[in-house]
């Protein structure tokens, strides 16, 4: 009798460990949740605060007006116009090259050690801080290839900081082409190239597309490269136009021009004691977010309709 | 019949030579195009050549004025004084606390957030949780500055009377909600590489989900996460904006979290802001210090991807 008592008593036990252990599964995922949801709090309450701070600056003159010493008339002209300028100088040098590196990884490399060594420096180069690209342009750019702290040093420097963005994504979306269609082009006398300019190419657009933009994205919020180097913080001038009414119509001076972007006049606001400042670093901060993450969005989605799309 | 069989050959021929010299040009070509694709590939190798080559040779011309003994003990770092003092140590020890700060916010969270998103959550919730972390990647440092320095430590200050405007606890937590998504994808993949048959035999055994979250399969995957945590310690140790803006200016030789210090990489934006005359004694310094900070973070991303590696040859 007394044994099918313990037995009994056992059974409540084990009923209440089970009972526990999943109350248990079940408090985790909640911590578990809301651990995710922390990042996108953070998200939120920046942009929230960065609204609510910079809100009166959300002006037309705060884009049309150079930096000034009284906080009310300062505006983002040269800073917009040279984070624009930047990144053209950025896209044209980083993008070819990644690309062309990618390709090369993918479809040519041979298996041996020398392969081994440049996959081995675009994973590291991914991994340097960014203020080190800023040093090594400093030092090569913009001394020893005397560049000066110009837009072209400017956007080499951001160029080589996503190169490796560039390539990893090259080789993800180039290594997802299956080799049939590349077998069908050899069938019909396409040489290599032909088959990775017509085909491999081609059909990697969209995943190249979108490492590019992400990419850019983290090119235009970049800051402590670019203040290495020496960009100034205060620039009332445009550099001079990069079309012309009178042929060729094209003007390669403003490669050479002094420059301010974005980040570095949010920085220069924001390291000034006067807090009439800050409601303009807040201003343009809410301006850099958004930026980014429409760029960052548009990679997000373009990468979700690309793999809901791909029917091999 | 016979004229035809005649004329034919002749035709045939001046076409194969034509064709077998338009093969050469192709050739030639397809050769081209590979060696300009290496040359491309190459840049990468260039560039970390470069960036050696150029720390290392200003970091030289520095040492010749100072001595390598002095630059790693002496407590001070005063270049740009009259009474100049070279020790890295207090840039060392402002980099390390507040990169120790943003571990010991992100650890917890990326953990939890990687056992959460490997073990429990749906299909579905991975899929829109996933996109929103990277959104977080993607924000521009320079704007987690402004929130360590006019949301966070004010907010903190509430709690913490006395704490100065500029302090290493505040840009160190915002830091550490920064590198979470690093940290959280690469051990979430680590966790999602371990086979579904070592779950199931923990399920089979009557485990519930949590219990082979936290038993089988965050041990099996125990490399990878701490993969995760060091390349976390590398983002963290090679952050500038956040600290250069929220940390203080001052190089201060303390691991106190309430005081304001400098870290390597704020120094090099503080003396970059200045003017200084290329070839001096402070120009040289920020090489230098960018030496230290490219050696720390090296040393951090081999242990990183030797550990990954590990695990990876494990299954």
């Amino acid at each position: 009798m007394s044994n099918q008592a313990s037995v009994l008593d056992n059974l409540e036990e084990v009923r209440a460990m089970i009972r526990r252990h999943k109350f248990n599964d079940y408090v985790f995922s909640i911590i578990g949740l809301i651990a995710l949801m922390i990042g996108l709090l953070t998200l939120l309450t920046l942009f929230v605060d960065l609204v609510m701070d910079g809100y009166p600056r959300f002006t037309f003159e705060f884009l049309s007006e150079y930096p000034s010493r009284r906080a009310a008339h300062a505006g983002l002209l040269s800073a917009w116009i040279g984070s624009l300028l930047v990144m053209i100088v950025t896209f044209l040098s980083a993008v070819p090259m990644g690309v062309a590196a990618g390709l090369y990884l993918e479809e040519y490399a041979p298996k041996n050690w020398f392969s081994d060594l440049i996959e081995i420096n675009v994973t590291n180069l991914a991994g340097v801080p960014s203020i080190v690209y800023g040093l090594l342009a400093l030092g090569l750019f913009v001394y020893i290839l005397d560049l000066g702290q110009s837009i072209l040093t400017a956007g080499l420097t951001l160029g080589l900081l996503i190169l490796p963005v560039v390539i990893v994504a090259t080789r993800e979306a180039v290594r997802g082409i299956p080799v049939a269609i590349r077998e069908a082009a050899y069938a019909v006398g396409a040489t290599k190239w032909q088959v990775v300019l017509h085909h491999v190419l081609h059909y990697s657009f969209g995943g190249i597309l979108t490492g590019v933009i992400i990419g850019m994205a983290r090119a235009l919020g970049e800051t402590a490269p670019l203040i290495t180097i020496g960009a100034l913080t205060f620039i009332a001038f445009l550099p001079p136009s990069p079309i012309t009414d009178t042929p060729p119509f094209l003007n390669f001076e403003w490669l050479s021009s002094g420059f301010t972007v974005m980040p570095i006049q949010m920085f220069n606001w924001l390291s000034r004691p006067d807090h009439a400042f800050h409601m303009n670093a807040a201003a343009t901060g809410a301006l850099i977010i958004v930026v980014t993450l429409l760029m960052n969005g548009t990679a997000i989605w373009l990468r979700y309709r690309i793999r809901k799309n791909i029917k091999w | 019949m016979n004229t035809a069989t005649q004329v034919l050959p002749n035709q045939t021929e001046l076409k194969i030579s034509a064709r077998l010299a338009k093969n050469v040009r192709r050739h030639f070509v397809e050769r081209v195009i590979e060696f300009l694709l290496m040359l491309a590939a190459m840049s990468a190798v260039a560039t970390t050549m470069a960036i050696v080559a150029i720390l290392l040779y200003e970091s030289l011309s520095f040492f010749e004025h100072v001595s390598i003994i002095d630059f790693l003990t002496d407590t001070q770092w005063t270049p740009l004084f009259e009474d100049a003092h070279y020790g890295i140590l207090p840039l060392v020890s402002g980099t390390l606390t507040t990169s120790a700060i943003a571990l010991l916010v992100a650890i917890p969270i990326g953990t939890i957030g990687a056992i959460y998103l490997s073990e429990f959550a749906s299909h579905r919730t991975r899929e829109t949780v996933k996109p929103i972390l990277e959104l977080l990647v993607g924000v521009p440092t320079v704007v987690f500055g402004y929130f360590a320095l006019l949301f966070v430590t004010p907010l903190l200050q509430k709690f913490i009377p006395g704490l100065p405007g500029f302090n290493m606890l505040g840009p160190g937590i915002v830091m550490g909600i920064m590198i979470v998504p690093y940290i959280s994808s690469v051990a979430e993949d680590a966790m999602r590489a371990v086979p579904m048959s070592m779950r199931e035999g923990s399920y089979a055994m009557g485990a519930t989900r949590f219990q082979t979250a936290i038993r089988v399969v965050t041990p099996a995957a125990i490399s990878g996460i701490i993969a995760a945590y060091i390349l976390g310690i590398s983002r963290a140790v090679g952050e500038t904006m956040v600290v250069a803006l929220a940390a203080g200016q001052q190089p201060n030789l303390t691991f106190n979290p309430m005081e304001s210090a400098s870290t390597i990489t704020a120094y090099i934006v503080q003396v970059a802001m200045g003017d200084l005359p290329h070839g001096s004694i402070g120009y040289q310094s920020i090489f230098a210090a960018g030496l230290v900070l490219m050696l720390m973070t090296l040393i951090f991303n081999i242990l990183g991807h030797l550990t990954r590696k590990k695990f990876r040859e494990t299954y």
